[in-house]
């Protein structure tokens, strides 16, 4: 028997059918920073993929809990093994340039451009033996061995389909047509002003009856972080995707008549912070100490007052909102007490430490002495370090700090995001994307290894549950919180964030009640 | 002496300014008596307005920390911070122009292009420059505005030994035998002292205010409170909180206007002889 995963096309028509989209309106949304390049197969940051995100597609998207959905492939299916991965294709796609689009462009796109130029996309793909393309319609992904997170590297940001008759045999980061991107989306390329804005407008041979529902939609740049929020109460744009102003204009802005906002769109993603403790030397080097570094952080306190009640506290290096996650863990709840009895039990000496604030504004800065606060009231000696962003780089590569706070993309599954901060096999001095704390737990890494290439899910949860129980107890890294940045927009903006990227492929749902 | 004390009294807003300052002294003094704590406790709910919480004067800021003890503290650090890099400007910049202006010809040359070196850079831009590259400490951020001030000092010191060396009283120690180093620092120096006694209260002032602008932009040390540090964290907040840019300033504004008030009686009771307008 083969699973049908789905052929969920139809329920999701049906249950957006519920309200009567209407059609046309222009809609005004901020970019922040203006992207480098609208060529989502060559650059993936964020900036890029919301104004891309709508102009190429990938085979599938994916829903706020993380399930997959319809996108370029209309179903698919998953044989037993977990080894051979089935798509079957929309009928009537056509590019933007009027060419038709078939399975050899996914053939072309999977196998040889992105292997090429996109690096997150490799270490999936590393585990594919061939892409074939049996028909027009149908393409067929052969694993080597199963490896549990493939179905989630199918959205516009990880596999992105790009049209062969223009790139194949060309010099891929030189071809002129980068500045005029042609895709599959919902929306075209129009036109870009270098430092104001970028001009798209709705695709009319879109393959889905009706979508996309707006007329056109214009990416703002507008570099000023109090400039942004000035321009959305003014009305002169619609959206402020998250993370487009501070925090504290976010709470602002929501006691605002006619402002909504929304804190889903970032599953995929799941921004989790942590702070780094260097496991090598120091009083951090004790497993006791960096326990007690958990009990005395008030996690709830800078949650509502840090980040105005914006977020989730972490209870271990999996977020709640990536898949395979478990609350069944040590729980760090805050306990001064606790903390104090384990430095006694340890013998701290008084040892100052060292913490260094992620240099990313206010927020970050305040977060940094509420934590040094903490730390001294349980009799932990704290300095707090100051860097910019190039000298945060070459501090946590090249392992010169005590703690050091930072916020990691989980990916949505724990193979993806999460295991790279703790294997040994990612030790390795130069990049502070890595295990930059040194935990090694060789027991672990034969955990994570295994659970990364299990195909069954429960057989997967059962190793995650296993690994997070363990991990937690050790506190390799001060675990924080789950980063939430709303995304605030006029109130007759409806379905903006449907999907787990949110307004990163978002709006061909979207549209305006008039 | 006494006659300097009587023509500075006669200056109404020196006496106010010395009446301030000492305020502020006395402030900075009492910190840990009245705020034993510290001024990075959060003692309490954040935003809390002033004159509306016991204990709280001036209610509390983003963390819940109280404001009045971050002035206190804050009025420690703003002092020490000019005073000792005035007191390093002057080390660098007196002996270097004095001895420009005594010997003249290349050791002036040299000198003052050192000097011009400095000055060309905009004093802002790099103290900025400086702090950065030596990470923002209070050691650091101390002597960047010390090594930003100096030029102007060398430059009237140069000056005004230049003019007293020509006095007569200058060629009768030559006559009488005594060496260049004493003529310098004997008899030429001590007449110098009051213009540069004026300029220092006012570089005292300067230097407050490089301290708040650095640490308003986030280049002073994390790990100490300061006005300019207070009012940076509350800028970001000034449309619902008002009240944690405002006091900070006022600190500043206080202290800025004080110590030019001292200046400019200092100048008046140390120049007698310089009328100015509308005093007779």
């Amino acid at each position: 028997m083969k699973h049908l995963l789905t052929t969920s096309f139809l329920v999701a028509a049906a249950t957006s059918a519920a309200q009567a989209q209407q059609q046309g309106g222009r809609l005004d949304i901020v970019v922040q920073p203006e992207p480098p390049s609208l060529m989502l197969g060559l650059v993936q940051n964020g900036p890029t993929q919301m104004v891309a995100g709508h102009i190429y597609e990938g085979l599938l998207r994916y829903d706020t809990e993380l399930q997959p959905q319809p996108s370029l492939a209309e179903s698919w299916e998953i044989s037993e093994d977990g080894l051979t991965y089935t798509f079957n294709l929309q009928d009537d796609v056509v590019w933007h340039d009027g060419r038709p689009f078939s399975a050899e462009d996914v053939v072309f796109s999977a196998d040889t451009f992105l292997r090429e130029t996109h690096a997150r996309l490799r270490v999936s793909l590393a585990y594919v033996e061939s892409i074939t393309a049996p028909d027009d319609n149908t393409v067929v992904f052969q694993l080597s061995e199963p490896f549990g997170p493939f179905i989630n590297s199918f959205e516009a940001g990880t596999m992105p389909i790009v049209p062969k008759h223009i790139y194949e045999g060309t010099d891929y980061a030189n071809n002129e047509m980068n500045a005029t991107p042609i895709g599959t989306g919902p929306f075209k390329f129009e036109e870009w002003v270098k430092g104001s804005h970028i001009h798209l407008t709705a695709n009319e041979d879109y393959y889905l009856e009706g979508k996309p529902y707006l007329d056109e939609v214009f990416f703002r740049v507008i570099p000023d972080a109090a400039s942004r929020a000035v321009a959305f109460e003014t009305g002169e744009v619609d959206v402020l995707p998250g993370g487009s102003i501070e925090n504290w204009d976010v709470a602002r802005l929501m006691e605002e008549d006619d402002v909504c906002s929304t804190g889903k769109g970032w599953e995929f993603l799941a921004p989790h912070s942590f702070m780094w403790m260097n496991n090598r030397e120091g009083p951090t080097a004790d497993p006791r100490f960096r326990q007690a570094v958990m009990y005395a952080m008030d996690r709830e306190f800078v949650r509502d007052v840090v980040w105005n009640g914006f977020g989730k506290v972490a209870t271990g290096p999996v977020s709640s909102r990536t898949n395979f996650y478990t609350d069944d863990v040590t729980d760090y709840s805050h306990d001064p007490e606790k903390a104090k009895a384990l430095l006694d039990e340890m013998g701290y000496d008084g040892t100052p430490v060292r913490v260094l604030p992620l240099p990313y504004g206010e927020t970050w800065q305040r977060w940094a002495e509420a934590v040094k606060q903490n730390l001294q009231e349980v009799g932990i000696e704290v300095e707090i370090d100051s860097a910019d962003v190039a000298g945060w780089n070459q501090k946590t590569s090249e392992w010169d700090y005590d703690l050091a706070f930072t916020y990691l993309y989980q990916y949505g599954d724990p193979a993806l995001g999460t295991a790279r901060n703790y294997i040994e096999s990612q030790i390795e001095k130069g990049s502070p994307w890595n295990n930059v704390e040194g935990y090694r737990n060789p027991e672990l890494d034969a955990k994570w290894a295994e659970a990364a290439v299990t195909f069954d899910r429960d057989e997967r949860q059962k190793l995650y549950t296993e690994i997070q129980q363990e991990i937690v107890e050790d506190a390799p890294v001060a675990w924080l919180l789950e980063l939430e940045f709303p995304t605030l927009y006029d109130c007759s903006v409806q379905d903006l964030v449907t999907t787990a990227i949110g307004v990163n492929d978002g709006l061909r749902d979207t549209w305006i009640e008039q | 002496m006494s006659d300097f004390w009587i023509r500075f009294s006669r200056n109404k807003g020196a006496l106010l300014g010395i009446a301030m300052l000492a305020a502020v002294i006395l402030v900075a003094l009492v910190a840990p008596l009245m705020f034993p704590k510290g001024p990075w406790q959060m003692v309490q709910r954040p935003f809390l307005t002033p004159f509306a919480t016991e204990g709280l004067p001036l209610g509390t800021d983003t963390l819940g920390r109280n404001v009045a003890a971050g002035l206190a503290y804050g009025a420690r650090v703003s002092l020490l911070v000019g005073l000792v890099s005035t007191l390093v400007a002057l080390a660098i910049g007196v002996p270097l122009g004095a001895v420009a202006g005594y010997y003249g010809g290349w050791v002036d040359e040299a000198a003052m292009r050192f000097t011009e070196f400095f000055q060309t850079i905009p004093n802002f831009a790099l103290a900025i420059v400086l702090v950065a590259i030596m990470e923002p400490t209070l050691t650091s951020i101390t002597l960047a505005i010390a090594i930003v001030s100096w030029p102007p000092v060398a430059r009237l010191v140069r000056a005004e030994v230049l003019s007293l060396k020509k006095r007569e009283f200058v060629d009768a120690a030559q006559l009488a035998g005594l060496s260049n180093r004493r003529i310098l620092l004997a008899q030429i120096l001590p007449n110098a002292m009051s213009p540069i006694i004026v300029m220092a209260s006012l570089m005292v002032a300067t230097a407050i205010l490089l301290e708040s602008s650095l640490a308003f932009l986030g280049l002073g040390d994390p790990n100490i409170m300061s006005w300019g540090y207070m009012i940076g964290a509350a800028r970001t907040v000034i449309r619902s909180a008002w009240w944690l840019s405002f006091f900070p300033g006022l600190a500043i504004v206080i202290t800025v206007l004080a110590l030019n008030l001292i200046g400019e009686g200092l100048n008046d009771a140390m120049n007698p002889h310089l009328n100015r307008k509308g005093r007779a």
